[in-house]
């Protein structure tokens, strides 16, 4: 029954949903995607502008949790240093362990002396398996832990980014101080071999690349079902009102905990499959400024689309290697300058300039034909 | 649909660092009611609201269909099937309209549901759609839409919600006399199935739609029953209109929105829009 007969008509009629997913240009695009990783980069790209490639990829795994926490859910995640670092960790010592073999201790322990067989806290490392699952799992553990205290007591915003900075700052300056177990300030480094396959040779870094654009690819699909899901169009509704979502029933402390656990799993993976690809995880890597250089490319391409959030992460990542060879003083500036402009004037970053430019062209056209759609 | 639920407040106060918004009302909606809460401003007929839905802090006691909510977070009292609006309207203005309903629809959704995708239109979410005439907007986002339509927007979103009780914070503030008429005339068929509490300022509005009344003033209830006997009250008389002898007078013209609307035989109408009830 229709109460409203005389309801006024508004002018868009059957203008399509903001979120609703197009099929086919996601197909298209997922298909460019999987042809330019696995077809035209190879064949076009030196060893070592590939193994370059492949280390792009890596951040751009973070981004990938970054456009569903903090593009759709609005969480600023400025500490995913932490949970790159913990997946990081966790594959870089079970590849020491492997490295040293079975009864060895690894190199940097037999160097400082000061442990005589393997801390019980490596222990479970020595297991691939194990230390395989824990690159994804221990990563979303900690979110979850510190994620329900965080949300739970509902803070937001600036301070949840501040929280998440001071994090990564801690655990970097822990990881540094356990010179003797953790490699400290160099870290876990020169990591010869990934699951029996040696990391020398340039086929086999090969294959870690391959491995890397096959994961991007999934994490791609799956936090775009994620996005396109119910849960995906909840994520957006408490990112936008929060306390209007709480009226309706639902606590938004469970939503954005899953987009924070989600974020981190990626990061986590990303730091585990950044380790073959580079030999080394450093608390260099995972500190304040690596934290916030994730999200500087995410912001550039567009945090709410996962195209943005991905072509702004490795451009930005490209764009360091080259520039900082060039101008090394000169980068760290211009990165800070870019996420400002990013933020105060485009925040739908660049991807959102293609439909500015759309729109425009679409007013530009229909203003003289009389507006006929 | 399930039972109709009655809502029993007693003893309620709620401060504010000293200030007491809310001052141990004791107020009973019957299940089913079309209730009217007037009152001048800053009487803490938000404040009310705000308690009731678990948005501020109260003493006292609230029952709802026999069980208290005092205590309980935000979100399990509206799970306990209490749906409210505010006095501006908020919706989710990136999301659509349907989207909107959609998720207004869901906080009963198990795991698996909210993680795969939304197909078509939900049977409830057509039907409210339907019932606040937005169906021809459900692809538009809900920030596009007029004042209005939000505030019809917020109501379809309670009745997707499912919920037993609806607490509307001037639903009809910025309508047209036709909007108005449409509106007033939803709640009436609302109210069929469920209980509704309507905050108002506009004493037509309640005149032509109100079942019962109560009269919030600083924080007290001043006085409460049918429309006619609150009019007749000359504590709310003197509320609205400074002192009761004035009253006559004043009554004589109606609200200056509402031209077409007869006025009221007896004469003891407060006739006064929002406008006219901020200058006391
Ligand atoms: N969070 C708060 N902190 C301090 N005082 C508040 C707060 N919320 C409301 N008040 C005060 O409580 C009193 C009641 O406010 P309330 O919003 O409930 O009035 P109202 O009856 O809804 O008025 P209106 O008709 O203007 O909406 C007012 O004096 C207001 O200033
Ligand atoms: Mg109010």
């Amino acid at each position: 029954m229709t109460l409203f007969k005389g309801a006024p008509a508004a002018p868009a009629g059957k203008s399509p949903s903001v979120l609703a997913g197009r099929p086919a240009r996601a197909w298209a695009g997922f298909a460019a995607a999987a042809v330019a990783l696995f077809a035209l980069a190879p064949l076009a790209l030196s060893d070592f502008r590939l193994g370059l490639l492949a280390k792009y990829l890596c951040t751009a795994m973070v981004a990938v949790g970054i456009c569903l926490a903090w593009g759709r859910g609005g969480l600023l995640t400025l500490g995913q240093g932490v949970f790159f670092g913990l997946g990081g960790y966790a594959m870089a010592m079970h590849l020491k362990i492997a490295d040293a073999g079975p009864g060895n201790l690894p190199d940097f322990m037999q160097l400082y002396g000061t442990a005589s067989e393997l801390p019980w806290w490596w222990r479970p490392f020595g297991n691939p398996l194990v230390a395989l699952a824990a690159t994804v799992l221990l990563p979303m553990a900690v979110a979850a832990v510190l994620g329900s205290f965080i949300f739970r007591r509902r803070v937001k915003g600036a301070y949840f980014a501040i929280l998440s900075q001071a994090l990564a700052a801690a655990f970097a300056i822990w990881l540094i101080g356990q010179q003797a177990t953790t490699g400290g300030t160099n870290g876990l480094t020169d990591i010869q071999g990934f699951f029996g396959y040696d990391l020398d040779d340039p086929v086999n870094q090969r294959m870690v690349y391959f491995v890397i654009a096959a994961v991007l690819l999934l994490l791609i699909a799956l936090v775009r079902q994620l996005i396109h899901s119910r849960y995906g169009e909840l994520l957006v509704a408490v990112r936008d009102s929060e306390e209007r979502v709480r009226f309706l029933g639902y606590d938004p402390a469970n939503v954005k905990l899953v987009a924070y656990v989600v974020a981190a799993g990626t990061a986590g993976l990303a730091g585990a499959l950044f380790v073959p690809a580079v030999g080394i995880i450093s608390p260099a890597m995972i500190g304040i400024v690596p934290s916030i250089e994730f999200v500087i490319g995410a912001a550039v391409g567009g945090r709410a689309s996962l195209a943005g959030a991905v072509l702004g992460a490795i451009g930005v990542a490209w764009a360091k290697t080259a520039l900082s060879e060039e101008f090394p003083a000169a980068w760290t500036y211009f990165q800070g300058l870019l996420f400002i402009v990013a933020l105060a004037f485009l925040p739908g970053g660049l991807v959102s300039l293609a439909g500015i430019v759309r729109r425009r062209r679409a007013a530009a056209t229909a203003l003289p034909s009389g507006g006929a759609a | 649909m399930s039972q109709l639920s009655g809502l029993e407040i007693r003893g309620l106060r709620v401060s504010f660092d000293g200030f007491t918004a809310v001052d141990g009302v004791d107020l009973d909606v019957a299940p089913g009611d079309l209730r009217f809460l007037i009152g001048p401003n800053g009487a803490g007929k938000t404040t009310l609201v705000d308690a009731v839905t678990g948005l501020v802090k109260a003493q006292g006691s609230v029952l709802f269909g026999g069980a208290e909510l005092l205590g309980r977070s935000v979100h399990r009292i509206a799970r306990s099937g209490i749906g409210r609006t505010f006095q501006t309207a908020t919706v989710f203005e990136g999301l659509t309209v349907l989207q909107n309903l959609d998720i207004a629809a869901g906080a009963g959704r198990g795991m698996l549901t909210m993680l795969r995708r939304r197909k078509g239109v939900p049977e409830p979410v057509a039907r409210a759609l339907e019932t606040v005439g937005l169906t021809d907007l459900a692809h538009s986002p809900a920030g596009t839409l007029a004042h209005g339509q939000k505030q019809w927007l917020e109501i379809g979103m309670l009745l997707v919600q499912d919920v037993r009780l609806l607490l509307l914070d001037e639903p009809v503030a910025g309508m047209s006399h036709d909007e108005r008429q449409a509106t007033g005339e939803l709640l009436e068929h609302i109210s069929e199935e469920r209980t509704v509490v309507v905050i108002e300022h506009d004493m037509d509005f309640m005149r032509s739609f109100a079942r019962s009344v109560s009269v919030l003033h600083a924080g007290r209830v001043l006085s409460e029953g049918t429309v006619a006997e609150v009019q007749a009250d000359p504590r709310v008389q003197e509320v609205y209109l400074g002192h009761a002898a004035a009253g006559d007078a004043a009554l004589g013209s109606a609200g200056p929105t509402l031209p077409d609307e007869p006025e009221p035989s007896g004469g003891t109408a407060s006739g006064r829009t929002g406008a006219a009830v901020q200058e006391v």
